[in-house]
């Protein structure tokens, strides 16, 4: 296996200064001193000048999590996390809005550059007000989560006219107090898990997203979610709720600087699809996985859930992980009305030492659910990644489905992959089907794409591109184009 | 995701009636159960399988065989269903114990049992898992039986009766040798009945050498208040094959742990099943195959018919160590419910470390097809004949994966006397 080998070596030379997102912006921080107890959390609380209800709502989950024990079946490995030595807080300094762009902080700009932020959403980014009757129009609305506060939220005038509500969470809960009291934690409650706890009681910003009855969202969603600050955690919290025939297309990109301390990310994202409603959310992650000998990176601790509460309701998770040390992560649907659709399609990648366990879970509760289960899975240099994914029939789902399909690439000996599925059913007209496989890039393959001139490193490009087909083509056009940049640029890392 | 972390059920009440003086393997294995209990779902590795319901019964040691007429007409009834023919070798154990009385021992396989009392140095850890460390503690007799090098042993019958009549609940634990040596064969049919209310609890040490083959069928049919809790650790040798199948009929709770390693280049390993259950039984088979070498192969059928309100667990792993390249694993895992009460868990699981493999597994979960039964109905079928074909169709499959002619024959045998019983 000549190819094989050579693409090896290729793929240790590279190493992973390839990072092209590792840079690190140096602003004024307002920053709560480390620790994590009960005064913290008024603090946080206070900053954000949250209702009493929301204290209490915080404190409650503070207390449960200080019974919980973390997680210990993930397939993942490492050193204890002090929780008392992180930074629970952290935001910007809050200046008068700057009147152009060139008012704004310079590096606040060059982060937004290298994120490739186009000029006109940087001035919105940056909360340059902008005269009456000039306002830019775009397809894509940003709420930009700079850290623990967002910095601003572009397109809201164009969303409010559709009656969509896209504003950063703290925002929500002054402006929409009845619509987060309602939802917040009623997909994922505050005891759910060690790091769903950590989160409620914790948490300092993220997105909310109302889309009323009957309104298609008029352009796509996003949020850069970027880990800026050092030593501090963060700790997002993300709620979208779609009313009857409604429907919003949800994408979430992150990128961070590179640095060696590992960070603590326990974000947890919310959503509810009512009666005929339908919520797709994309998330590319591209967080710093730590250096090729495994030093650094994020530990990314995500709770994602979401309840199908309506009849034919859908909720639809595509996911390209590339980054983080650590990710532990499983989008779930809970499919409660008759008829609802939860699929996963998921890619993810690991090279050198980082460590991935994610996966998905379907709980089928209602008559007729239907769900779809698509994961890729592409591990290289020493690292290991899980595929965990649990199928419950519950036993009033009747004539309910599943499908699902779990392969994995194996690039070099020295990696791992992994494939744990659970399924439980109790009912006796669920159909629930699975299936596996784990291969490495088959000589047969690459020799047919050599033999018509393709390099190696085109080849093994195409075949992994191939194997990924059908995740990718999930993916809302903007964020397609990214994803398969991403895993090109992974692949450089890692297999030629 | 449990905020409380998993305490076992005690398990005193077995640890005080062992004597590990003596024998650090024993003082081992009791320290471990002493520490985590009898798991009870929360441990990962007894995610679906609960043994609390164990606590609440007061087993006792098991009295010696006994002349009993009930040990014989079990015996009469597994013999007929194994279809063997009378005066076919058997090596029979009631209640954990060898009866030389009622073994009819083979020519060209070397038969023994354990010195009483005594624990082999077989090597098992003895806290790798709890029915191993169970086992470790309470063991005082077993089969240690050997296919000499190049010698067809044949086929032979292994036979355990729990009996205790309307006595009170009583636990045995066999710790069973199969050695099959460099170029032998053996066939073994391996049945367990009884009546009352007890626990089996028998450990198989399994090894076969460079190119042996070992065909090894269990039918478990126990009792309807029996527990049986088995555990295999096998271990295949260069070019050997250990062809396994365990039928789960009976008990009202059980499980068979098998760990099967792939020591050396070229072996192969089957690690076959079905499980049939209804009423409120509930059988896991739960299994661990290590390629520890490369070039090895390893296969598993795994069928479920499920009615009532039956639990079916099914827990396999394939781990592809490093070394292993080259590996060629297939799992198969299949469910019928056939009532709105019946359960099926899975986990179907696959650890590589090995780039140049090939592995690959499949679940299904469902009721019968309405396609397939609309297709025999259309041909004038009547509908529980056709229901009847369908599902003996389904089994019909992974019994037929048995190498073995006779075994395959005896595991049909037995799949029909089910059939009747519990169906027509």
């Amino acid at each position: 296996m000549p190819a094989v080998a050579e693409t090896r070596k290729t793929v240790e030379t590279l190493g992973q200064n390839t990072y092209k997102w590792g840079f690190e912006t140096d602003i004024e921080m307002d920053i709560a001193p480390k620790g994590l107890n009960e005064d913290t959390i008024r603090l946080i609380s206070s900053r954000k000048k949250e209702p009493e209800w929301l204290l209490e709502w915080r404190l409650k989950a503070y207390r449960s999590w200080l019974e919980m024990r973390e997680p210990t079946w993930a397939k993942v490995r490492h050193p204890p996390i002090d929780y008392q030595d992180v930074h629970y807080y952290a935001a910007p300094r809050r200046k008068p809005g700057p009147k152009s762009l060139e008012e704004v902080d310079p590096e606040l700009l060059r982060t937004y550059e290298k994120l490739g932020i186009p000029l006109h959403e940087q001035a919105m980014l940056a909360g340059v007000e902008v005269p009456e009757g000039q306002e830019a129009r775009a397809p894509v609305a940003v709420d930009a989560v700079f850290d623990s506060v967002s910095v601003a939220t572009t397109f809201r005038k164009t969303l409010q006219e559709a009656g969509v509500i896209f504003c950063p969470i703290s925002e929500a809960v002054q402006e929409h107090p009845e619509l987060v009291r309602r939802y917040l934690g009623s997909v994922v409650p505050v005891t759910d898990n060690f790091y769903a706890a950590l989160n409620a009681a914790v948490f300092t910003d993220g997105s909310f997203v109302f889309v009323p009855k009957g309104v298609r969202c008029p352009m796509e969603l996003s949020t850069y979610f970027r880990i800026n600050a050092r030593n501090t955690g963060q700790f997002e919290r993300t709620l979208i709720v779609v009313e009857d025939g409604a429907s919003v297309s949800y994408l979430e990109g992150c990128t961070a600087p590179m640095r060696d301390e590992n960070q603590l990310h326990a974000a947890v994202v919310e959503l509810v699809a009512m009666e005929d409603a339908s919520i797709k959310y994309s998330t590319v992650q591209n967080w710093y996985p730590g250096d090729e000998n495994g030093k650094g990176g994020i530990y990314n601790f995500v709770t994602k859930r979401g309840a199908c509460r309506g009849a034919r309701s859908k909720i639809s998770w595509t996911q390209v992980e590339t980054g983080s040390a650590i990710t532990w992560k499983y989008p779930s649907c809970i499919l409660q009305g008759e008829g609802s659709v939860g699929e996963f399609y998921s890619v993810a990648v690991t090279n050198n030492h980082q460590q991935a366990d994610t996966g998905t879970k379907m709980i089928h509760i209602g008559r007729n659910t239907r769900s779809t289960i698509i994961a890729k899975t592409i591990s290289a240099g020493q690292s290991d990644s899980t595929y965990r994914g649990l199928v419950r029939m519950m036993p009033k789902a009747s004539g309910s489905r599943n499908f699902t399909q779990c392969d994995s690439l194996l690039i070099g000996d020295r990696c791992g992959a992994h494939t744990v599925p659970y399924i439980e059913s109790r009912n006796m007209s669920a159909r629930v089907e699975h299936e596996a496989t784990t291969s490495k890039i088959s000589e047969d393959q690459l020799f047919y794409c050599r033999q018509r001139g393709l390099s190696e490193e085109d080849a093994v490009g195409l075949i992994v591109n191939g194997f990924c087909k059908d995740v990718l083509k999930e993916l809302p056009m903007e964020f397609a184009v990214e994803a398969q940049k991403l895993l090109q640029i992974s692949l450089e890392g890692s297999v030629g | 995701m449990n905020a409380i972390a998993p305490v076992g059920v005690n398990a005193s009440a077995f640890l005080d009636r062992g004597d590990v003086t003596g024998n650090a393997q024993r003082q081992k294995a009791a320290d471990f159960l002493r520490h985590v209990g009898l798991p009870r779902v929360g441990v990962e590795a007894w995610k679906y399988t609960s043994l609390r319901a164990l606590a609440d019964v007061p087993f006792t040691a098991a009295p010696h065989a006994t002349d009993d007429k009930a040990v014989d007409t079990l015996l009469a009834e597994i013999e007929t269903i194994s279809g063997l023919g009378a005066g076919a070798s058997r090596v029979v154990f009631v209640n954990g114990y060898f009866d030389a009385g009622r073994s009819r021992l083979p020519r060209g396989v070397r038969v023994s049992t354990l010195a009483a009392g005594t624990l082999p140095d077989d090597g098992i850890d003895p806290v790798g898992d709890v029915t191993t460390a169970l086992n470790t503690v309470l063991a005082r007799d077993g089969l240690d039986l050997v296919a000499p090098a190049g010698v067809d042993g044949g086929c032979l019958l292994l036979v355990s009766i729990g009996q205790t009549g309307e006595a009170e609940p009583v636990s045995f634990h066999p710790r069973h040798r199969i050695v099959v040596e460099k170029g032998g064969r053996l066939a073994l049919l391996d049945a367990s009945a009884g009546r009352g209310q007890y626990l089996h609890n028998p450990l198989y040490d399994i090894a076969v050498a460079d190119e042996g083959y070992l065909s090894h069928a269990r039918v478990q049919a126990e009792g309807r208040q029996a527990v049986h809790l088995a555990v295999s650790h096998a271990r295949v040798a260069a070019g050997g094959v250990y062809d396994s199948f365990t039928l789960t009929l009976g008990a009202s709770l059980s499980r068979h742990e098998v760990h099967a390693g792939l020591t050396q280049p070229g072996a192969s390993v089957h690690v076959n099943g079905a499980q049939l259950l209804s009423g409120h039984q509930h059988g896991d088979l739960t299994s661990v195959i290590t390629h520890a070498a490369p070039d090895c192969v390893s296969r598993q059928t795994i069928k479920n018919v499920l009615s009532d309100h039956a639990r079916g667990v099914f827990q396999g792993k394939i781990l592809v160590e490093r070394i292993a390249q080259k590996t060629d694993g297939y799992q198969m895992n299949q469910a019928l419910l056939l009532s709105d009460g019946a359960e099926i868990d899975a986990k179907p699981e696959l650890e590589i470390y090995a780039d140049d493999v090939k592995c690959s597994h499949g679940a299904t979960v469902g009721a019968l097809d309405d396609d397939q039964l609309f297709y025999l109905r259309s041909r004038g079928i009547p509908d529980t004949a056709a229901r009847s074909i369908l599902i003996r169709a389904f089994l019909h499959d992974v019994v037929d994966q048995i190498d073995d002619q006779r075994l395959k024959d005896s595991l049909n045998l037995a799949v029909e006397a089910w059939w009747t019983r519990e169906v027509a």
